[in-house]
């Protein structure tokens, strides 16, 4: 188990902890009401970890052929 | 016939050619046609896992579901990321597994982990059972799609007959080849129609995002929170929580995740995947435009919402374009659905029960359950009256009733016994079916609990029954083995 793989426990608490927490409409943002932009943020925060896993897991690099 | 029905029907026709195309080159065994010989990039992996986010249903069920319940529609977004993450690791070890041991479905690989073709068989009948609402599902939207943009002179019953001959002829001479070519661009299509409708009408109408919110927020009150009972937060995290656990259990994305040439296709998919789920909220926006806009639809009316916007906005050519889309976008999934079904009866089910019967004619038997699927599934399309989202959730409940014994099979040690899966996942399904048949709900199970407790996703109970009985009858077995073993032993 490699340490970092524990960056993606990240987003599961954005989502069951975040989600409650910004179950609002203001403030609006980039004219979304804030749960909304909340959600947003989920998606683009799980795609940059799971993007720095992927650079980081050395099973990655190498040859495409497996 | 209007322009958009001319424009509907254009764009089948290219689909067809293009599928017919897509054969040429490949002699076409049940590996070729099923999983197409295992050669696919992740370019095309991605595609076709997309596929199945953006189908008919995004379009007509989410836009649908944001009219009505506000904040709720964007439960796909939160479990289809999360649902990514858990790719990053599930995924590779199964592919390995399917790949080592040449298997190109669900069930397949139900019966190797725990060396019971018994249990394959089983696995194959639940997997139809679930993929019936969900083909259901599509064929309901094909009806409420052409119908609607014929402007009524197509009855929503035509359209559905015409939607299952198409599709069925579609999946007969292409198999999953098609469903690759036809994906790239209905994912362009789809991708630029979302992003456009999003944007222009609440443009159009409101003058922009925020003012559409606060035109919202003014009309209804509070519409873009969840509210304190019904699509509540209890139901979004419940929701979400059992679709995660469960994302990758229907049996007709096996194929596609056998199809992969290699293992990092999937932890690359599990970088984009969530972006790409962002779409979605595209779609949302149409639905809460359409909730001040288009006000008064209720229950499976409610699917009609982005339809009637559309109609009520653009031009026929452009309701063309939209209704072409969908149309795309119902033939794609719809035919990965009915490969995957009809490999699995034929492979895991026809040739268990009738080994006698020659090997040549499996492609024959795959193709004739093709046939008498699409048939069921047309019957409960015609009869169905339930909104596109609740026919979706039933379906997604029952798959991943599969889900608790399949994780275990990868675990080092499996303590769970072929009978401890079987009495699970029989239980599991059971206790949906019994509630979505008697109309069983929360609130009627556990009248005097809390709404907090009302508002769970019944789908967890099921969950709950399936682990709970997995375990005991795993243990009991065990012990019987145990024993038996040490009898044989003394």
């Amino acid at each position: 188990m490699k340490p970092y793989y524990w960056l993606a426990i990240i987003p599961f608490f954005e989502i069951f902890i975040g989600v409650p927490w910004a179950n609002r409409i203001e403030p609006y943002v980039l004219g979304m009401p804030f749960i909304m932009f909340w959600i947003i943020w989920c998606a683009i925060s799980t795609s940059i970890i799971i993007g720095v896993i992927y650079r980081l897991d050395p099973l990655n690099k190498g040859s495409e052929t497996e | 016939m209007n322009a958009a029905i001319v424009i509907i029907f254009g764009f089948l026709l290219l689909s067809l050619v293009l599928g017919i195309r897509a054969r040429q080159g490949h002699t076409m065994d049940m590996e070729q046609w099923a999983i197409g010989g295992r050669g696919f990039s992740k370019f095309l992996v991605f595609i076709l896992l997309a596929g199945e986010t953006y189908s008919v249903f995004t379009l007509l069920g989410t836009s649908g579901f944001a009219y009505a319940n506000g904040p709720a529609a964007f439960y796909t977004v939160a479990f289809t990321t999360l649902g990514m993450i858990t790719s990053y690791w599930l995924l590779p070890p199964v592919w390995r597994y399917a790949k080592k041991h040449q298997i190109i479905s669900m069930s397949e690989l139900f019966s190797k982990k725990y060396k019971s073709a018994g249990l394959g068989i089983f696995v194959t009948v639940i997997g139809v059972v679930a993929l019936i609402p969900y083909i259901v599902v599509l064929f309901k939207s094909m009806g409420i799609l052409v119908s609607a943009t014929s402007y009524g002179s197509i009855s929503p019953q035509v359209a559905i007959w015409i939607g299952m001959i198409v599709l069925v002829v579609y999946v007969l001479v292409s198999g999953i080849h098609g469903s690759a070519w036809n994906a790239i661009i209905k994912d362009i299509l789809i991708f630029f129609v979302i992003l456009f409708l999003g944007i222009y009408l609440p443009f159009k109408y409101y003058g922009g995002i925020q003012s559409m919110f606060e035109a919202v927020h003014l009309a209804k009150p509070n519409f873009m929170m969840f509210p304190e009972s019904g699509k509540s937060m209890s139901w979004f995290l419940s929701t979400i929580a059992i679709s995660t656990f469960g994302y990758f259990m229907w049996p007709h994305n096996a194929p596609v995740i056998f199809s992969a040439k290699n293992e990092r296709a999937f932890r690359f998919n599990a970088v984009v995947f969530p972006l790409y789920a962002l779409m979605v909220l595209f779609v949302c926006l149409v639905g809460y435009t359409a909730a001040i806009q288009i006000p008064g639809l209720k229950g499976g009316d409610t699917d009609f919402a982005l339809l009637n916007l559309s109609m009520k906005s653009f031009d026929p050519w452009f309701v063309g374009i939209i209704g072409a889309t969908g149309l795309l976008a119902t033939l794609i999934p719809g035919s990965m659905m009915l490969i995957s079904a009809s490999t699995m009866l034929t492979k895991n089910f026809f040739f268990s029960v009738f080994p006698n019967v020659n090997e040549s004619k499996t492609p024959m038997v795959a193709k004739v359950f093709v046939i008498v699927l699409s048939m069921i599934c047309t019957l409960f399309a015609l009869l169905e009256s339930s909104t596109l989202v609740t026919l979706y959730l039933t379906a997604y409940a029952m798959v991943i009733q599969l889900a608790p014994s399949l994780y275990f099979s990868f675990t080092k040690n499996n303590p769970i016994t072929k009978q401890g899966a079987f009495a699970g996942i029989t239980l599991g399904i059971g206790f949906i079916l019994y509630t979505s048949f008697a109309k069983v709900t929360m609130i009627t199970l556990f009248p005097t609990m809390p709404k907090i407790v009302q508002d769970l996703n019944i789908g967890v109970l099921a969950l709950v029954i399936n682990i709970v009985t997995m375990c005991l009858v795993s243990v009991l077995t065990k012990k019987t083995a145990n024993i038996s073993t040490d009898q044989s032993v003394a």
